[in-house]
């Protein structure tokens, strides 16, 4: 069966999350922190080796030193790990670690320490000295031996390049054309929790706690690769201290910690990450960028977009964001021509972070229209209600519901934007210059199939509700509970919810704002199943699982979440100092499942995009390989004294059924998908300079 | 090994250390007390902080060794669950958290900042620095006074809020006094 739209009341209401008391008391365990009342007793302590070099072979790894220190019990390397079966259909060079002496990046995992306590693992690690023979390396995009190819699709499955209509002819019969390139930096997620794992193998089953977006993912991915059937490998993870995407598929240090348990197998193995490490083994988002040219008539209107995304991908492993996609979608033009192009560089892999393509593509595309309005003087609202596509210009489809232009007029309304100057560097408040900027957002509705439910009747009226979804801070754990209380027809409060383990049915990953949306899927299909099955006053102890094929309107409609972003940026005029004042969100989201975590989850993204825009930036040494800015002070985060004083998020009161049962879309990457071009955009109007490269820092105003 | 005599959440410990053990080590390792966080084991994050004889403290920063006898207090010390401490039932009122890794830092972060304001110690933002005048807990003060306590997940806003709400509970309206 398919699950059809319910009716909601618990849906759409605040509800207390319900690890609240949990987690500010200090009880939430993570995956480092289970001990002896669960069984962990008597670990060992693992620390990784990194390679010293970008490119090369492993001559040796001496753990001579090593293992003469006390409580050092063991040092793994790639002549002693478990040679791995399988690493995935395309071979998997990120997670093969250890299975032979070859060096693709600097701080590929080289060896492993296990030691009794955290103290000899590290000093262990420090003494194992890695003999190398270092090749030559490529890490550098502008360097002369990084070759531009086009890769045969990028993430998530979309073309490489996509046109439509004639460009250069549209181009050359406008009036107005806007040229730029826009740069996005390294960035690193940076979850306050570092990836880390506990686990075990007692010759038969592999158990885990992990620090992981999807546990049924991590299990399916390891298991191949170690011999094993899916059924041998037990992962759960109760509490997840954020991911961002960069625990949304397994890195090297999963595969690490499985190897480390095999190598002492009875023993528990505790595995975390540093906060260093993590700049080169938990994936992050590359460094890209994008040539956009828009040509338009006088009035703004769009005759043609070109938007052509560069970007350098681990040479051990192909990742390439979509970043030009947004321009596939986003306005309305009859032509219009995207490419993507990558270099395989001698570098550590790159992986999903918020919103990957939408943000950087986004970035390039709102700064863009910005200069467009400025060059057609329209306002930067008009010039978008100006390009609004009646149905989506990539497949031709309609909108599910495209209520952008709410969100803009909606956005401004609030916002105060009416009666500002078009003109840049018109207001000063003392010392400083203050402006305002706007962009759109838009995010697509990925939905994924094959998520399992499974629901038991209880005495009292109670249901047992499990789905090996994970809550890694977004409240899932509390709406998937309001969701089974609507499918059900009960209260919230006779719901007895599992997730985060192997051992309940299959969920996908918390990640492309999909999770909700699936998950929710799968138990309303698997409510209204029960419901048929077992009636309304179910005995005790039935039960009914099912699995999700489908349900959104896929083929017939275009799904997408929009929404405006207004920013009010203020550049102190001697030293450059750039702050936003005021930071709006208005989203078109489908129905807010749950007010209060819906919010914090909003703020969250915008304040993520602040950040982007304004402190993150890595920065790759080309001469060694790695990224230098590999820690929480030299990589700058959004500290609380960065918060705009005036921060607020808001949304507009629909409800979306072709996407949903319960008629909400994702919200988890949207808010950070927009937000740096407007406060890009704010910057050029208090200022009068563009800046086109994130992030936006004091230099450029002086 | 050296032995640690430690009250951890008002319960007399003892525990064997290494010369290097850090203090927060000594508590997630070895006593298995794990509201603590450890984020970044440097002192940039925040997430290890508890309270060190009264006063907030960075534990990754800490060397076990030279604090025995000390009084530490967690985040599971200053409420449970079923009796949260005021900033507890704050945060949970205003949301002032997601993931909750910073969360138990956090919270004993604003346990300690409340007093060092109250005691009259100044902030960057303090503009006045006269020993004797009051502190008033602006919302740029509680900003500046809580900006070694990262959140990647942003519920800064929360936090602020709930900061808030404590604030003037215990009487003081919008501003500080001592």
């Amino acid at each position: 069966m398919i699950a059809r739209p319910i009716e909601t009341r618990a849906v759409g209401a605040h509800h207390d999350r319900v690890d609240g008391p949990l987690k500010v008391t200090g009880h939430a365990r993570y995956a480092v922190e289970h001990g002896p009342d669960e069984g962990v007793s008597e670990h060992l302590t693992a620390w990784l080796v990194g390679a010293p070099v970008a490119k090369g072979r492993v001559l040796r790894v001496d753990a001579t030193q090593a293992l003469a220190t006390a409580g050092v019990v063991s040092v793994v390397d790639h002549e002693s790990a478990r040679r791995l079966d399988d690493t995935g259909e395309q071979g998997d060079g990120e997670l093969a670690i250890l299975q032979d002496d070859r060096i693709h990046y600097r701080g590929q995992i080289v060896a492993i320490v296990l030691a009794e306590s955290a103290e000899a693992a590290r000093e262990g690690a420090r003494l194992v000295h890695v003999q190398v023979e270092a090749g030559d390396h490529v890490a550098d995009l502008d360097s002369e031996e990084a070759e531009l190819y086009a890769p045969e699709e990028v993430n998530a499955g979309h073309e490489t390049d996509w046109s439509d209509g004639d460009v250069d002819a549209a181009r050359a019969g406008a009036t107005v054309v806007v040229e730029g390139d826009y740069s996005i930096p390294y960035e690193h997620n940076n979850p306050l929790e570092p990836h880390a794992a506990t686990a075990h193998w007692d010759g038969e089953v592999l158990t885990m706690w992990d620090s992981t977006q999807a546990v049924h993912a991590v299990a399916s991915t390891l298991a191949p690769m170690l011999g094993l059937e899916v059924e041998q490998v037990r992962v759960r993870a109760p509490y997840v201290g954020g991911g961002f995407g960069s625990k949304g598929l397994p890195h090297s240090p999963e595969v690490a910690a499985a190897l480390a348990a095999m190598a002492v197998p009875g023993r528990w193995v505790r595995l975390a990450v540093t906060r260093q490490q993590m700049f080169a083994m938990t994936g992050y988002r590359s460094q890209s960028r994008s040539r956009i040219r828009l040509a338009a008539e006088p009035d703004g209107r769009l005759l043609a977009i070109e938007h052509d995304a560069v970007a350098p991908s681990a040479a051990v492993k192909e990742f390439v964001e979509q970043t030009a996609t947004i321009s596939r979608m986003m306005y309305a033009a009859p032509a219009r021509r995207t490419t993507h192009r990558a270099a395989a560089l001698d570098i550590n892999v790159s992986s999903w972070m918020r919103a990957p393509g939408e943000m950087p593509g986004t970035f390039a595309t709102e700064v863009a229209m910005d200069e467009l309005a400025v060059a057609c003087d329209v306002d930067p609202i008009d010039l978008r209600l100006r390009n609004e596509p009646a149905t989506d210009p990539e497949t031709g489809n309609p909108w599910n519901d495209r209520r952008l232009v709410e969100c803009l007029e909606q956005g401004a309304e609030r916002f105060g934007w009416s009666g500002r100057s078009p003109e840049p560097r018109t207001t000063t408040d003392g010392d400083w210059l203050v402006g305002t900027g706007v962009a759109a957002a838009t995010y697509p509705t990925l939905w994924m199939p094959g998520n399992g439910a499974r629901i038991e009747s209880r005495t009292g009226g109670r249901y047992a509700v499990g789905i090996g979804a994970v809550d890694i801070g977004t409240g899932a754990r509390t709406v998937l509970q309001q969701i089974a209380a609507d499918a059900l027809d009960v209260p919230v409060s006779a719901i007895d919810l599992a997730i985060g383990d192997t051992s309940l049915p299959a969920a996908t990953v918390a990640g492309g704002s999909s999770g909700t949306g699936s998950w929710g899927t799968a138990i309303v299909q698997t409510a209204q199943q029960f419901r048929a099955d077992h009636g309304p006053e179910p005995a005790p102890g039935l039960h009914t699982q099912t699995t999700t094929e489908s349900y959104p309107d896929m083929a017939g409609h275009a799904l997408h979440s929009f929404g405006a972003v207004f920013a009010e940026v203020r550049v102190d005029r001697w030293t450059g100092e750039v702050r936003v004042s005021r930071l709006h969100g208005t989203y078109s989201v489908g129905r807010i499942v749950n007010p209060m975590t819906a919010r914090s989850q909003l703020l969250g993204g915008l304040l993520m995009g602040l950040s982007a825009a304004l402190h993150e930036e890595g920065v790759r040494d080309p001469r060694f390989g790695h990224v230098v800015t590999q820690d929480l002070a030299t990589y700058h985060v959004a500290a609380h004294a960065d918060v705009p004083p005036d921060l607020d998020a808001r949304w507009l009161e629909e409800s979306d059924t072709l996407s949903t049962p319960f008629g909400g879309r994702g919200i988890g990457e949207i808010a950070i998908v927009g937000t740096a071009a407007a406060i890009a955009n704010a910057a050029w109007h208090a200022t009068g300079v563009r800046v086109r490269d994130l992030p936006v820092t004091a230099d450029a105003f002086l | 090994m050296p032995t640690l005599r430690l009250t951890v959440d008002g319960v007399a410990r003892k525990v064997e250390i290494d010369s290097r053990t850090s203090l927060l080590d000594a508590l997630r390792e070895r006593l298995e007390v794990t509201a603590p966080k450890k984020g970044c084991d440097h002192g940039q994050c925040g997430s290890c902080t508890v309270l060190l004889d009264g006063r907030r403290s960075l534990s990754c920063l800490a060397l076990a060794v030279a604090h025995e006898g000390a009084d530490v207090v967690t985040a599971s010390g200053l409420g449970s669950m079923d009796e949260p401490h005021p900033v507890q039932q704050a945060f949970l009122d205003h949301d002032g958290y997601q993931c909750g890794y910073c969360t138990p830092g956090q919270v004993c972060s604003v346990v300690g900042m409340l007093e060092e304001a109250a005691q009259g110690h100044p902030s960057h933002v303090t503009s006045d620095l006269d020993p004797e005048a009051l502190i008033d807990l602006s919302n740029d003060e509680i900003r500046e006074r809580m900006s070694g306590n990262l959140c990647r997940c942003g519920a800064y806003a929360g936090i602020l809020d709930a900061v808030r709400q404590v604030h003037a509970e215990a009487g003081n309206g919008t501003g500080g006094a001592r």
